[in-house]
């Protein structure tokens, strides 16, 4: 059993190609290395070709029931769309990660926690385009501690296929860079 | 015993179904089923199997057929649009009594309809997955790890009863990851001794075919048929039961409802009302015992799907007018939210229809 009971239900939503199945999936994987019950739900339709994409990550001590997130505790936006989208189905307290070098706008619910983080900019600046994905898990990481840092760095290890495994690094960089944001 | 892994339900079908000693795969893509053909095709080769994409689903189908008269484990899967392409060929093997596994990965209909989750083949696996007088035996697995189980299982049962055997699923299973633990792959598998396969002049040959122009001789084997679908009633019903044993309120759903009806009754029994939720596992044969059983205390009972109300009519049959029986249901790819089966089960409790 693990020493985390806090259930997320977490939303994480943008563009296709910004990383969020992945980001999830390594959110999964860390409950599944803690032995936690874990769903993990892509959004699947034809929206994904170059449209928004979105996936939904549930982390609990309880069997989950429907992996379709409707009332997000946690909410990844790395987009507008996805922000004005998935804003309103958040429970008041809710934790919104907002990746501010995407998206111009703030957001309108004063019963939320927001944390801006321009996540894409600060990826870029330190030489890892294409992780601002893993930033905004790194700083979920810091603001919720769903888990420890070696499940977390385990998790990444799980997810980096085989074949790029010199990524392994540079995802533990951006996570990093995402603790300290 | 296997490490607990995260996959998704398509890939744990494929996987589980290579552990279970299945040798071929024939299919035609379709979403949302996609990924287990993909996973048949990376995988099959490395335990000797053939996985092979045919050119149409009426033609992986009769490649099922071929292979299953030989003596293989052999599956295919789909999604509603080809599952209905496969009928003919599913009643063919009814006919020849061929076993095999066949997957249907369930997304909204009629016609094209959605790509999005759905139950609205229900009817079709349970009342006629083709013409002519047969049953297939159904699955209904509600998690990942089910799918896993009962893919694994349904090749045993198939076999057994020489039947075909559908696992009727849908796109959120499909597309889902959550943990699962594989089962350890079989290492022996049963003698088929009525298998065409080939014996030199050993034995009477054997024949494999569902075509008999005397009227007497076709009578007497659907007779027979029907002899051992009443055995397979009595033996491979399966239901889970989740607080039914003081409930007022009996919801029944099967898959992917299923998990949203266990949420709502969970918030029910919250609020102070005795909700209980009966989970069909087979959809034929039915779980029809213990919802008569539940029909003893029930005051009434709520069928929770993603279609416009199909098991409902099973339900009914099995409770037989003793209690109300309602519906909610959601269809085209949308998901019942736990809190609109709630509102449902509130409604109930005070009295109401």
């Amino acid at each position: 059993m693990s020493e985390f009971h806090e259930e997320l239900r977490i939303v994480l939503a943008g563009f296709g190609g910004q990383g969020l199945l992945f980001a999830g999936k390594v959110l999964a994987y860390t409950g599944l290395i803690d032995d936690r019950e874990v769903s993990w739900l892509p959004s699947y339709g034809p929206e994904m070709r170059g449209g928004t994409a979105n996936c939904n990550v549930s982390l609990s001590d309880e069997a989950i029931g429907s992996p379709l997130v409707l009332d997000p505790n946690v909410l990844i936006a790395m987009n507008q769309p996805s922000l004005e989208k998935f804003e309103p189905m958040c429970v008041p307290g809710a934790l919104l990660l907002v990746d501010s070098s995407m998206v111009p706008v703030k957001v309108g619910r004063t019963d939320v926690e927001v944390c801006y983080v321009p996540a894409t900019k600060l990826a870029e600046d330190a030489g890892l385009k294409g992780l601002a994905n893993i930033v905004l898990v790194g700083k979920l990481f810091a603001m919720k501690g769903f888990c420890s840092w070696d499940t977390l760095e385990a998790a990444i290890k799980k997810c980096v296929p085989a074949k790029k495994v010199e990524m392994v690094q540079k995802n533990l960089d951006a996570l990093m860079l995402g603790v300290s944001a | 015993m296997s490490e607990k892994v995260l996959m998704k339900g398509n890939e744990a079908l494929a996987e589980s179904a290579m552990r279970a000693g299945c040798r071929f795969f024939f299919g035609y893509p379709i979403t949302p089923q996609t990924e287990l053909a993909a996973y048949m095709s990376k995988n099959m080769h490395k335990v000797g199997g053939v996985y092979l994409q045919a050119e149409s689903e009426i033609s992986a189908i009769n490649m099922v057929y071929g292979a299953s008269a030989a003596g293989a484990r052999v599956m295919t899967s789909s999604s509603s649009p080809g599952i209905s392409l496969k009928s003919e060929g599913i009643s063919y093997m009814a006919g020849a009594d061929l076993p095999g596994v066949i997957v249907n990965v369930q997304r909204g209909g009629p016609g094209l309809g959605s790509i999005q989750p759905s139950q609205s083949d229900y009817w079709q696996a349970t009342r006629a997955m083709g013409h002519g007088d047969f049953h297939v035996i159904v699955y209904a697995p509600s998690t990942v790890q089910e799918m896993a189980d009962y893919i694994y299982e349904a090749f045993d049962v198939a076999d057994k009863y020489r039947t075909p055997v559908m696992i009727l699923a849908d796109g959120m299973l499909g597309q889902m990851m959550e943990p699962v633990v594989l089962p350890e792959p079989k290492t022996s598998l049963p003698e088929k001794p009525w298998a065409c396969d080939g014996h030199k002049n050993a034995r009477e040959h054997n024949i494999a075919n569902s075509l008999y122009l005397t009227a007497e001789d076709l009578n007497r084997l659907n007779f027979e048929r029907f002899e051992r679908y009443e055995t397979i009633k009595q033996n491979e019903q399966r239901a889970d039961l989740y607080l039914v044993d003081d409930a007022d309120i009996v919801l029944v759903a099967f898959g992917a409802s299923a998990r949203i009806a266990k949420s709502a009754v969970n918030a029910a029994r919250a609020i102070g009302i005795k909700a209980g939720l009966i989970r069909p596992i087979t959809l034929w044969p039915f779980p029809c015992d213990c919802i008569k059983q539940a029909s003893l205390h029930a005051k009434a009972f709520l069928c929770v799907e993603m279609n416009m109300g199909q098991m409902v009519d099973d339900v009914r049959l099995c409770v037989a007018g003793s209690k109300p029986v309602s519906f909610f249901g959601r269809t085209g790819g949308v998901i019942p939210a736990p809190l609109e089966v709630l509102d449902c089960i509130k409604s109930l409790n005070e009295g109401g229809r």
